[in-house]
């Protein structure tokens, strides 16, 4: 059984900040089956099509009967603790500085065997289920947990290596406005964020849902338009070093392609906010957050976009918007890249429309505000890099793995 | 005992074993270090370099170069030539081909040779680029390295035989006792068994005197006819069986025997002798818990008798089990690939008499095994040779 964890102390000014190390990150092409699994939280392994045996570590032919046909599948989580150890003097500097770590040899039910970083509640003979996490270097690892809940589960000091859970965290949500940043404020607060800053533009101007966020304790509304170079540049100097997760919340959302619209007015507003938006924050919050990403138990970790699915492919009847949306998953890429020194993750969620004003003449299914925090919430519990929510999302990408074309043809109605 | 069907190592036999005495670390290369073996070898067998008609090559840290480069590097000119990166088989394997290699004479003089430098950052950048599997699914959890992965198998194993600490700090101190007769035993003072148990842990159950000292060094011997070992008026070893098996026992879940179990039959059969002949024994000793199981899996004992065995016997020189008489990889230190030839080129100076200070009285009879590659979960590669003296 483990402690639950203490909230971090007051930082000692005085004190140098521990740099962030990355574990070893070189992996085999094949191997990132793997990281594609736990991006988005699923269990995969490889699984021959030829005789159905499962393996592991990544392989390029089968074991048993030699087929090429090796194809990661969803597998069964479930196995067993042979043996366990416990490193003590690792000769790679971020296991040096976090030793000891526990480490374990585990039977998979479906046949494998697999080398794994072990909850503390594991015990040797037990089962245990596994999954694939990112680590900070950003690449995927077997983790295993015990079966079933224990006190504190998510307190273990490896997991809370492998995700960005709220808890005693620092939270920048950059749109009170919308509806998504009000009830992702709600979500992240009741999820254990000791401070929750909810960015608003002109805040002097009443927007409905103020009074959820005015007066409570550990929320602070702060002044930011992510479309001003000034007033991100303003806040980050004022809260950049105390922001451990970034909300992403900037919505611009207008109907309409190309031929429709007349000049580029309007487009050239999705990508002041969208676009140039996530560039102004990058460029004054990112920094520090990649600095501090082994800063204690309220280390930065993690940065989350919120980006409509059609950013994975045109829906011409928002057709503008989807191609800013398009923008910010490339550039959400590059952030990702530039973030990982620092072990912070990326995070992108998916939505189809949301229950908004603008999406107002669109049939449902539609994704509820709520949802969307609710999934903010859950992916960084769990250290995902991908999230698709609601119906809408998960079959567009579906339909996307399908047939690109099958899908272009059949958003043009 | 069953028969062997192989062809046997009629008159094919092993000279001038040589060890470069082993540095902690040193700022030469490995070529270097093979460049001192070789030299060595050529001296002490009274021999030109030209003589040299077939090199056999194994190193972690040549860099680019393999057997090939070596050749132009030292100015050999030869007909038959090998690199083995089988780590602790190495030397087993070499063995075995060169010895193929003169019986069809395809060569007459095979040099193998062993060699490791230790750079301060050699040892992790050997760890982290291991092999695929060890750099996809075992170096990123905790970066533990050899020490984290045998671990499991030491844990595994003796809590399914019931081992305890003790009784596998039995072979670590019977080494030490051992390396202070070698005086080029990079380990110097005595070791006790409280001292083995109260040292500070690595990897449980894995504690510091169980872990070998990485260092640079350098290891070869000679394989030639005999008839050519005489006429060079060479003292030569009789090669009379060796085994060599990869991968064996896949499906066990975790690795409780090497490959050894799989062919010991073969081995003892082959040579014509059983284990109570041998006068000498040289295992692999990469861990204490290994050289264990390879007592029950080379015959010594049953499966699960290693504990028993290692506390009715005295594995010192003087003892009645002399074994890895030269302190093995645990006291004299582990230079690298160097380390699989240690035992294969001490036991050879221990039947042809040349031991000194760690000789065994009249030993006339002796085994070395080799043991290495953990590419995933386990030590995958695993050979023996038996080989006998030119009193026996
Ligand atoms: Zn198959």
């Amino acid at each position: 059984m483990i402690d639950p964890i203490e909230p971090p102390r007051r930082k000692n000014p005085l004190l140098r900040t521990r740099l962030p190390a990355s574990p070893p990150r070189p992996r085999s092409r094949t191997s990132h089956g793997f990281t594609r699994a736990a991006a988005e939280g699923r269990f995969m392994l490889q699984r021959c099509e030829a005789c159905g045996t499962f393996a592991y570590p990544a392989r390029e032919a089968c074991p048993a009967c030699l087929s090429a046909g090796l194809v990661f599948v969803d597998a069964p989580r479930r196995g067993a603790l042979l043996a366990e150890t416990t490193a003590r003097v690792p000769s790679d500097v971020y296991f040096r500085e976090r030793a000891p770590w526990r480490i374990g040899l585990v039977r998979m039910d479906c046949g494998p065997t697999m080398v794994a970083h072990l909850h503390a509640d594991c015990v040797e003979g037990a089962p245990v289920i596994m999954s694939f996490q990112l680590d900070k270097s950003g690449q995927a690892v077997a983790f295993a947990r015990p079966e079933g809940e224990t006190p504190n589960m998510a307190d273990d000091r490896q997991w809370r290596e492998m995700t960005a859970d709220p808890k005693f965290r620092r939270v920048l949500v950059t749109n009170g406005r919308s509806m998504i940043g009000q009830e992702a404020v709600a979500a992240l607060k009741a999820a254990g964020a000791k401070m929750v800053f909810v960015g608003v533009s002109e805040p002097w101007r009443p927007f409905a849902g103020e009074q959820l966020l005015r007066g409570q304790a550990g929320i602070e509304i702060v002044t930011l338009d992510a479309a001003d170079e000034k007033s991100a540049t303003d806040l980050a100097a004022d809260i950049g070093g105390k922001v451990d997760i970034l909300v992403n919340t900037t919505e611009y959302v207008r109907p309409g392609g190309l031929l429709d619209r007349k000049g580029t007015s309007i487009a050239r507003d999705e990508v002041d906010q969208a676009y140039l938006g996530f560039i102004n924050l990058a460029q004054t919050f990112g920094p520090a957050m990649r600095m501090r990403g082994a800063d204690g138990i309220n280390s930065s970790a993690a940065w989350v976009n919120i980006l409509s699915v059609y950013a994975l492919a045109n829906w011409p009847a928002f057709g503008a918007y989807s191609a800013s949306q398009a923008a910010c998953l490339s550039l959400s890429h590059c952030l990702r890249a530039e973030l990982r020194p620092g072990g912070v993750k990326v995070m992108n969620l998916f939505t189809g429309p949301v229950d908004t004003e603008w999406f107002q003449t669109v049939p449902p299914p539609k994704v509820a505000p709520r949802a969307v925090a609710q999934a903010i919430v859950s992916g960084l519990k769990g250290g995902l890099e991908e999230i698709y929510v609601g119906d809408v999302a998960a079959e567009i990408k579906q339909r996307l793995a399908a047939n690109p074309k099958a899908l272009e043809r059949e958003l043009d109605k | 005992m069953k028969n062997s069907l192989r062809t046997p190592y009629d008159g094919i036999v092993m000279a001038a074993p040589v060890t470069i005495p082993y540095a902690r670390y040193s700022i030469e290369s490995a070529q270097w270090w093979i460049g001192r073996a070789l030299s060595a070898l050529v001296a002490k067998a009274g021999i030109k370099a030209s003589d040299i008609d077939g090199l056999c090559v194994s190193s972690f840290t040549m860099g680019t170069d393999s057997g090939i480069g070596l050749t132009q590097h030292f100015g050999l000119c030869v007909r038959w030539l090998d690199t083995i990166p089988l780590g602790g088989a190495s030397a087993i394997a070499a063995l075995r081909k060169a010895a193929r290699a003169v019986q069809a004479r395809d060569a007459d003089i095979v040099a193998c040779v062993a060699g490791d430098t230790n750079h301060v950052d050699s040892f992790r950048l050997t760890l982290e680029n291991f092999s695929r599997f060890n750099q996809d699914a075992v170096y990123p959890y905790g970066a533990g390295g050899a020490n984290a992965s045998f671990a499991l198998i030491a844990r595994n194993y003796m809590r399914t035989y019931g081992v305890t600490r003790e009784d596998v700090g039995r072979i670590a101190v019977a080494q030490r006792a051992n390396a202070l007769r070698n005086p080029h035993a990079l380990m110097k003072t005595p070791l006790t068994i409280e001292q083995y148990l109260a040292a500070r842990p690595i990897s449980d159950p894995i504690h510091l005197f169980d872990c070998v000292m990485p260092c640079a060094g350098a290891e070869a011997f000679l394989v030639m006819r005999d008839e050519t070992a005489a006429s060079l008026g060479l003292p030569a070893a009789r090669l009379l069986s060796t085994i060599e098996r990869h991968n064996a026992f896949a499906d066990d879940p975790m690795q409780v025997r090497g490959g050894w179990a799989m062919d010991v039959g073969e081995l003892y059969a082959m040579a014509g002798v059983k284990p109570d002949d041998l006068d000498v024994v040289q295992t692999y000793d990469d861990y204490p818990v290994i050289t264990m199981m390879q007592f029950e899996d080379l015959g010594f004992c049953n499966k699960g008798e290693g504990a028993a065995f290692v506390r009715q016997h005295d594995l010192t020189i003087e003892g009645d089990f002399p074994h890895n008489t030269s302190g093995g990889q645990l006291s004299a230190g582990q230079p690298g690939a160097a380390g699989a030839y240690l035992g294969l080129v001490e036991g050879l100076r221990q039947v042809l008499g040349e031991a000194g200070p760690t000789q065994v009285k009249d030993a006339k009879l002796a085994l070395a095994s080799g043991f290495g590659m953990i590419n995933y979960d386990r030590g995958l590669a695993s050979g023996a040779a038996i080989f006998a003296g030119p009193a026996r």
